[in-house]
């Protein structure tokens, strides 16, 4: 599928060169054939040819939606009507759920072909992909590094080549960090662009869904169908979606790119800052001018976050007790038994840890120094942004501060995996828009480039990436092994 | 064990101070909950009215319900309160087998409503005004049925997210006797305002106390225990006034009041400890971020105060100011809507007089509006509690009670008469014209008529007229009788007196009529 | 920041997560670790002068209206359910 962009594809799906359900089964082929990556949780065989064959009939007819017959891999965080949705985790081992996310019925619509369910860390907690029940997702660049988190396998299935998009969800940089790791592009919308509805909760005020693919124009097709106002959802936004297509020819002329100067900070390592810098100067050669602005409570974003995302966790993941579905321990003595067991056998590690985190600083006493306090760090961090973008047009950063991480490298210590999210947790507490972008290697491995933009401002920024994306050819390198 | 022996009124509890808070859950009556678009109608199957977000489905979202804000907003202007521009709604954390999603969708730190006060008016006749610290917005749990199974409790979701106006009283009430009071001003209100059905057998409107005491004069609350779900007004106040009485017994015995949450047990008449709650709660409320902030604007609040109508403590005073009603009648007219409505359609239906020249306002307004009130109150509430209907189902609506009040007003048939063809009414037999002539109920009170007959009763008796005209007085109500039974009872009594004695006191003039 | 076993105890209970006593030296520590990562806020002196920030954009909640749209699923969601009879959910016994 190497160089086959989704609108190539489409156009060899019209021109009846290639059969949805070819590719459907190619893609799905290809999954088996990198089940080392460890990338998919569950592969929907049976939906999947269903799907593709009525896309190859709508094709035929000349009525198809504009992805028809294109595969692609759902984060398995969204629910998908009776395919099994675990969130990588335990407790949803075997839950079903009997209704489809939006953006699962979305796509659908859009006549896309979901091939299955990729792996994530559990319930979307983590930076690595090592905390799923599922076991680890491996990087395809290379199979002793991580994929990046959470959305680990949806990035690995489309660096792999296996599908040329996959849905993601985006946190604190679960879509853009992964993205950097693995050389794709990620692409995280405005919070309320993207309807929630269907998409397994981790921190409500903060979960955004969105798309990895492996252009920016591919980011650009996949959010046009997903993109919208869901009555589903009370903070979905009623702002009309763009055309996210046709304003990719805007060029970067006159374009300010704000380069914030706390991403460039200690922990960044001098490969991937002089990579992205590098990706900047083509920017400026595009006609974008560069300016230096300055985000001075970044600093506090990895503080604010993980007291804020934990204690809307602890609250959101209260539902998985053990009696309406999902994991439930054996032979309960007691209802109290039947809760602490069921949780503490149905949850990791890590969603324990922050389950109990988010619990402490919600608690009794510990509320204003803790919660409220990171709220109103939270606004400062956001009117940084709103700051910056009175001078800037995006704002610029390397999205990761080091390249892929070894497996295991980090695990032991939660702190040094939280210092991997330093660049992208500040732009989901302001809820903005953000794209990584493929920008050339340090030490062999892709480097992210991470461009921001003012709320609902994701025709810009798409605009941006597809603009360097002419200009470079990042993206279009894929690792060995790649189909 | 009389309640005032249990509990004697504040100036004889002498050396303490009962203080009691109301915390009041008024379902509100929208056709959908809160927060999802499943039904809320009462005695579903178990489960069958739970939608995914009312099971906590993973990944369902709430989205809620305009009409419960608008009658929380109802709620606020008709006790004169501050309605929030902007409030919020906050989750109240625990765990529990009835709450699905772990937590409950409230308000907390910034409820829809605060700071009103409602008039309320007591036993005796004297009337204080309640503060209402707030009333906010918050879904309903489930139903756990802990006699279900052997060992197990069942858990029914239909009630899951139902709405509910959680109504709170500053804890200014001090006996039992005003807590009710209260009670029943809230409940009569909301009915008033069309937001709840007020269904206590069926939980729609239920109350908690907190209850207090503390040595008379002192300014410092006690340390109070709350009463949960106690569901009629009656064990509201038994429960309350065993508590009061519990906790003075505590004080007088030097032993500390324990705050606690407890359970009033209707059967022992007494209140005891809620199990499983010893430990102190910590409900970890914050912001719910799946719900962005609750905004009222100026425009939204005026059009609902539009649509609210005079409300029951003004158009109590009204009665009783305007139409001269006694106040327990004027209560009782506005203890609930409908009453209030037929009451007042009832009075305004009066028709125009039936015969040519009779006056069109015999007894006065004030004597209409208090014939009309003994009606609602009389016939017509025993009717309705005989056939177990509301008032809205009456078979004798306010027009067709007018017409028949009107013939009472104005001497057509007597109130005994009334009576009879209000029955006929009620069984359907026709408007009460109908009915009084099919019948022949009408007085006669036509002169001519009535001069025929007692001429006729005077030459039949001859002797009689002689004694009376030597002054035997007593002949009258003879002459009364006989010349009734010779009308079959219709003839109009002052009518008839007034003709007797002219008659009788003419004779000697030796002139008829 | 330490946090003390009987904290540990605590929140967890308050969370519903059974903690075996082995369990509680190491994660008493690295919850002290991650909850010192707040005190950073607390050093954020121009934070007394914001309100707190619940949602991302300035955006007023919309409403929907009054209106039944749900259809009976009792028997799929039941069906989920790792015990249920008579159609309700079963769980151990509650004593009130």
């Amino acid at each position: 599928m190497s160089g086959g962009g989704i609108a190539q594809l489409a156009q060899a799906l019209r021109a009846r060169r290639v059969s949805a359900r070819a590719l459907a089964e190619r893609a799905l082929a290809a999954a088996r054939a990198r089940s080392d990556l460890n990338a998919f949780i569950t592969l929907s065989e049976d939906a999947a040819l269903a799907a593709a064959d009525r896309a190859d009939a709508a094709l035929a007819r000349g009525d198809a939606a504009p992805l028809a017959g294109i595969p692609f891999a759902h984060k398995d965080i969204f629910c998908t009507r009776g395919i099994r949705t675990t969130c990588a985790s335990r407790m949803l081992e075997r839950f079903v759920p009997p209704y489809d996310a939006t953006v699962v019925e979305r796509l659908a619509a859009a006549g896309a072909v979901a091939i299955g369910k990729a792996n994530l860390d559990e319930f979307a907690m983590g930076s690595s992909n090592e905390n799923s029940h599922f076991g680890p997702v491996r990087n395809p660049w290379d199979a002793t590094r991580v994929p990046g988190g959470s959305s680990g396998g949806s990035a690995a299935a489309v660096a792999a080549g296996i599908v040329p998009f996959a849905t993601g969800t985006d946190t604190g940089g679960s879509i853009r960090q992964p993205a950097a790791f693995c050389g794709i592009t990620g692409l995280k919308p405005s919070y309320g662009r993207v309807s929630r509805f269907g998409m397994i909760a981790f921190a409500s005020s903060l979960d955004c869904g969105g798309v990895l693919a492996r252009s920016a124009e591919d980011c650009a097709h996949v959010l046009a169908a997903i993109a919208g106002h869901d009555p589903r959802d009370a903070t979905s936004v009623a702002h009309p979606a763009e055309d996210y297509v046709a304003a990719l020819s805007t060029t970067l002329k006159g374009i300010r790119i704000g380069v914030a100067r706390e991403y460039f900070g200690a922990g960044v390592a001098d490969g991937v800052a002089a990579a992205v810098r590098a990706a900047l100067a083509e920017c400026e050669r595009q006609g974008a001018r560069l300016v230096e602005v300055s985000l001075p409570h970044a600093h506090l974003a990895i503080p604010a976050y993980y007291v804020i995302a934990p204690a809307e966790a602890s609250s959101n993941l209260a539902r998985y007790d053990g009696v309406r579905y999902g994991h439930r321990c054996d032979d309960p003595q007691s209802l109290e038994d039947l809760y602490t067991r069921s949780r503490a056998e149905g949850f990791g590690r890590e969603v324990r840890r922050r389950i109990l985190v988010g619990t402490y600083a919600l608690s009794a006493g510990y509320y204003d120094a803790y919660y409220l306090r990171a709220q109103r760090v939270r606004r400062l961090i956001a009117d940084d942004f709103a700051a910056a973008f009175a001078t800037v047009d995006l704002i610029a950063g390397p999205t990761t501060p080091t390249v892929a991480f070894r497996l295991g490298e980090k695990a032991a210590d939660p702190l040094a995996m939280y210092a991997a999210d330093v660049n992208t947790v500040a732009v989901n507490l302001a809820g903005l828009p953000a794209l990584s972008l493929p920008a050339g290697f340090s030490e062999g491995l892709p480097v992210g480039l991470q461009l921001i933009a003012p709320a609902f401002a994701e025709a810009r920024l798409l605009a941006a990436g597809y603009q360097l994306q002419l200009a470079t050819d990042w993206h279009l390198r894929q690792p060995t092994g790649a189909k | 064990m009389s309640s005032s022996a249990l509990n004697p009124q504040p100036a004889a509890l002498g050396t303490w101070q009962a203080v009691i808070g109301l915390e009041i859950h008024a379902q509100l009556n929208t056709a959908s909950k809160l927060f999802s678009g499943a039904a809320t109608a009462y005695g579903a199957a178990p489960n069958r009215q739970a939608a995914a977000l009312d099971v906590a489905l993973p990944g369902t979202l709430p989205v809620p319900n305009r009409a419960a804000r608008d009658k929380a907003i109802r709620f606020g202007l008709a006790i004169g309160a501050r309605i929030a521009e902007q409030s919020i709604f906050a989750r109240k954390n625990y765990f529990y087998p009835d709450l699905p999603k772990g937590y409950q969708i409230s308000q907390y730190e910034r409820p829809i409503v605060s700071d009103g006060r409602l008039p309320v008016r007591l036993d005796d006749g004297r009337v204080i005004e309640v503060a209402i610290q707030r009333a906010h917005l918050e879904e309903d749990a489930g139903k756990s049925l802990h006699d279900a199974f052997h060992a197990a409790s069942g858990i029914d979701f239909n009630r899951a997210g139902v709405p509910l106006l959680e109504i709170v009283s500053a804890p200014v009430l001090h006996s039992a006797q005003e807590a009710v009071a209260y009670l029943r001003a809230v409940h009569t209100l909301v009915r008033w305002l069309g937001i709840c059905d007020g269904n206590l057998q069926e939980g729609s409107f239920r109350c908690d106390a907190n209850v207090s005491v503390r040595p008379a004069g002192s300014s410092v609350l006690g340390t109070r225990t709350e009463i949960k779900n106690v569901n009629s007004f009656r064990f509201v106040e038994k429960a309350i006034e065993y508590e009061i009485e519990r906790q003075i017994r505590v004080l007088e015995n030097g032993e500390r009041v324990v705050q606690e949450t407890r359970l009033y047990d209707a059967a022992h008449h007494r209140t005891r400890p809620l199990r499983g709650k010893e430990e102190a709660e910590d409900y970890r409320y914050f912001p719910d971020p799946d719900l962005p902030p609750i905004v009222v604007t100026a425009a939204e609040i005026e059009a609902i105060r539009a649509t609210l109508s005079e409300l029951p403590h003004a158009r109590r005073r009204r009665y009783v100011e305007t139409l001269g009603l006694p106040e327990a009648d004027a209560a009782q007219l506005c203890a609930d809507k409908a009453t209030a409505d037929y009451y007042e359609a009832l009075c305004a239906a009066r028709p125009g007089p039936a015969k040519p020249g009779a006056d069109a306002n015999p007894a006065g307004g004030r004597e209409w509006a208090k014939l009309c009130a003994n009606w609602v109150l009389g016939e017509l509430a025993a009717a309705l509690n005989a056939a177990e209907l509301p008032i809205e189902a009456t078979r004798v609506t306010a027009p067709a009670l007018a017409g028949l009040l009107a013939r009472l007003a104005d001497g057509t048939i007597s109130g005994r008469i009334a009576k009879e063809v209000f029955a006929a009414m009620w069984a359907g037999e026709g408007d009460a014209e109908t009915i009084i002539a099919a019948r022949g109920l009408a007085q006669i009170s036509d002169d001519g008529a009535l001069a025929a007959a007692i001429d006729a009763v005077l030459a039949e008796f001859p002797s009689q007229v002689q004694d009376y005209r030597r002054g035997n007085d007593k002949l009258l109500q003879f002459f009364v009788g006989q010349t009734m039974k010779r009308l079959r009872g219709q003839a109009h009594p002052q009518r008839l007196n007034a003709l007797l004695r002219e008659k009788l006191g003419s004779r000697a003039e030796g002139r008829g009529l | 920041m330490s946090i003390d076993h009987a904290t540990v105890r605590r929140i967890a209970r308050l969370a519903r997560i059974a903690v075996a006593e082995a369990e509680l030296p190491a994660l008493a520590d690295e919850l002290g670790r991650v909850l010192a990562l707040a005190d950073a806020l607390a050093a954020a002196s121009d934070a007394h002068a914001v309100e707190p920030m619940a949602h991302p954009h300035a955006q007023a909640l919309r409403w929907r209206d009054d209106v039944v749209s749900e259809t009976d699923h009792a028997d799929e969601w039941l069906a989920l359910a790792p015990e249920a009879r008579a159609d309700l959910y079963v769980v151990p016994k509650v004593i009130e």
